[in-house]
């Protein structure tokens, strides 16, 4: 079920988020993601986030549609290049995979294998391409594949936080002409800042959904200030986190934000894509608080 | 060493803006440099270009100082045309943004610059050129997405970039925000989509 139908439908449409695990038992995993069963439309597999090595999000993917979730494969360029790229988007197809993320994905360095090569032979911008021209039944060099071409359903990252707001429209602009279908945005934590970004964006006319990133501690909040690019947790909701710490710990706090930002946002987009970051018990309750189901 | 070869010459006919002068600066270099010196001159003679001679355009006091001694030649035109190795064209691109000359002009790079193995000489410099083989300057203003990235990026800024600094660095400038600033002043900003060609790079 490829995503870009629901939003056809008028659907607003609610995504939530798996990390595979440094390891090859998905077990755990497949079990976290039941208390959201029915709660989302689907689910997004991360492409060893933040540069940390994990399981590939292929095999999760596959894994997750075989227990009857819908995946979003996520694709980074930072680990890959062309030919293995195309290899994996064809894997998806093969798997009957229909919704991807396309990424250019945060440098080796960050991550916890910071003597790795650094690939980026393609990037968002690039994999999109490359993308639709596999639906077009032909590879980068221009060599015609066998059988039916894939399709897919693409979407793309946007931060409407970030500190060029031009350069984010522009990219955004860029990557739906290459053929991105629609857009999870970078944490948002200010709705105004929001709502200046759609008024600009809206025209673009690719659904966007607005991403939460969960708030566990006062302390992740100042983490993603200092290094997190385009993600922006103003004071009022960092002074809410450290007020009362025992509801803060129990994620009572977090949800409460989560919920509220997610309703006082919702009239602008097209859908909500939650980063639980662990806490997928959690995911209903927001939904809910946030008026989405 | 250092080799350039002069890009296809409808390449570089199609990029200049044909109802303006061109002027051209040819930079004969480094000891190390070979550049195709024959060719550029008739290319250059074909076209009645107005042209200078100089070296070392990857040192900025010589820039400075060419950009002055040339400075109404290079008021009044529109393309700069440049044929140097990609440190060359950034260098002179900076020093000209740096004296309030660029406005309203387009500096166009010539020539690629081709991989060579062994030891490069060292010629210190602000900028950097990666013998890439497929000069992307000019579509990007003159700062070289190759070098000034840390991902070597040629289609735009990953969603990386913090306070105009790069996640890598928080020392170095994101390239890529230069780059958009600048073509966007200009309105030079385009929706080509770059692919690198790493088979020219052994």
């Amino acid at each position: 079920m490829k995503l870009i139908d629901l939003f056809k439908q008028g659907k607003f449409v609610l995504t939530s988020e798996a990390g595979p695990p440094k390891g090859w038992q998905v077990d755990k995993l497949l079990h976290e993601m039941e208390c959201i069963r029915g709660k989302v439309d689907a689910i997004n597999v991360t492409d060893n986030q933040s540069s940390v090595m994990r399981l590939s999000p292929l095999v999760v993917s596959k894994m997750l549609k075989d227990k009857g979730f819908e995946p979003v494969y996520q694709i980074t360029c930072r680990d890959r290049n062309r030919l293995a790229l195309q290899s994996d988007i064809l894997g998806a197809a093969a798997f009957g995979i229909e919704n991807l993320l396309m990424l250019t994905g945060d440098h080796n360095k960050l991550g916890d294998h910071p003597d790795s090569k650094p690939v980026f032979d393609l990037d968002s911008i690039s994999l999109t391409y490359t993308v639709k021209r596999l639906e077009q039944g032909l590879d980068l060099a221009g060599n015609k594949l066998d059988g039916e071409p894939p399709k897919f359903c693409l979407g793309a990252v946007v931060s409407p936080c970030a500190d060029n707001l031009d350069s984010q429209l522009f990219k955004m602009e860029q990557k739906i002409k290459a053929g991105v279908d629609f857009f999870q945005t970078q944490a948002v934590y200010e709705t105004d800042k929001f709502a200046k970004f759609m008024e600009k964006a809206k025209s673009l006319g690719a659904p966007v959904m607005l991403g939460i990133v969960i708030l566990k501690t006062a302390g992740m909040a100042k983490y993603m200030n200092e290094n997190v690019a385009g993600v922006y947790v103003p004071d009022n909701l960092i002074e809410e986190l450290k007020k009362d710490k025992e509801k803060t710990k129990s994620g009572l706090t977090g949800i409460e934000i989560a919920g509220r930002l997610i309703r006082e946002m919702k009239p602008l987009c097209q859908g909500v894509h939650l980063m639980p970051l662990g806490w997928d018990d959690k995911v209903p309750a927001i939904l809910s608080q946030g008026g989405v189901i | 060493m250092l080799i350039t070869e002069i890009k296809p010459k409808e390449e570089i006919l199609a990029k200049l803006n044909k109802d303006e002068k061109t002027f051209v600066i040819q930079c004969y270099g480094c000891k190390e440099v070979y550049y195709p010196a024959d060719e550029i001159d008739g290319f250059v003679k074909e076209h009645n270009f107005q042209s200078i001679l100089i070296d070392y355009l990857c040192n900025r006091e010589y820039v400075r100082k060419y950009s002055d001694k040339f400075s109404l030649e290079i008021t009044n035109t529109k393309n700069i045309l440049i044929f140097s190795c990609g440190t060359g064209v950034q260098s002179f691109t900076e020093v000209l943004v740096e004296t309030g000359k660029f406005a309203g002009k387009t500096v166009h790079a010539g020539c690629n610059t081709l991989y060579v193995n062994g030891f490069q000489g060292l010629t210190p410099a602000c900028h950097n050129c990666a013998q890439c083989g497929t000069c992307y300057l000019n579509y990007t203003a003159g700062i070289c997405p190759v070098t000034a990235c840390s991902k070597g990026l040629l289609n735009g800024q990953c969603g990386g970039c913090k306070n105009g600094k790069c996640e890598v660095d928080k020392e170095m400038d994101c390239g890529w925000e230069k780059i958009f600033n600048k073509l966007n002043k200009t309105g030079k900003l385009d929706n080509k989509v770059h692919l690198r060609n790493f088979k020219i790079v052994p």
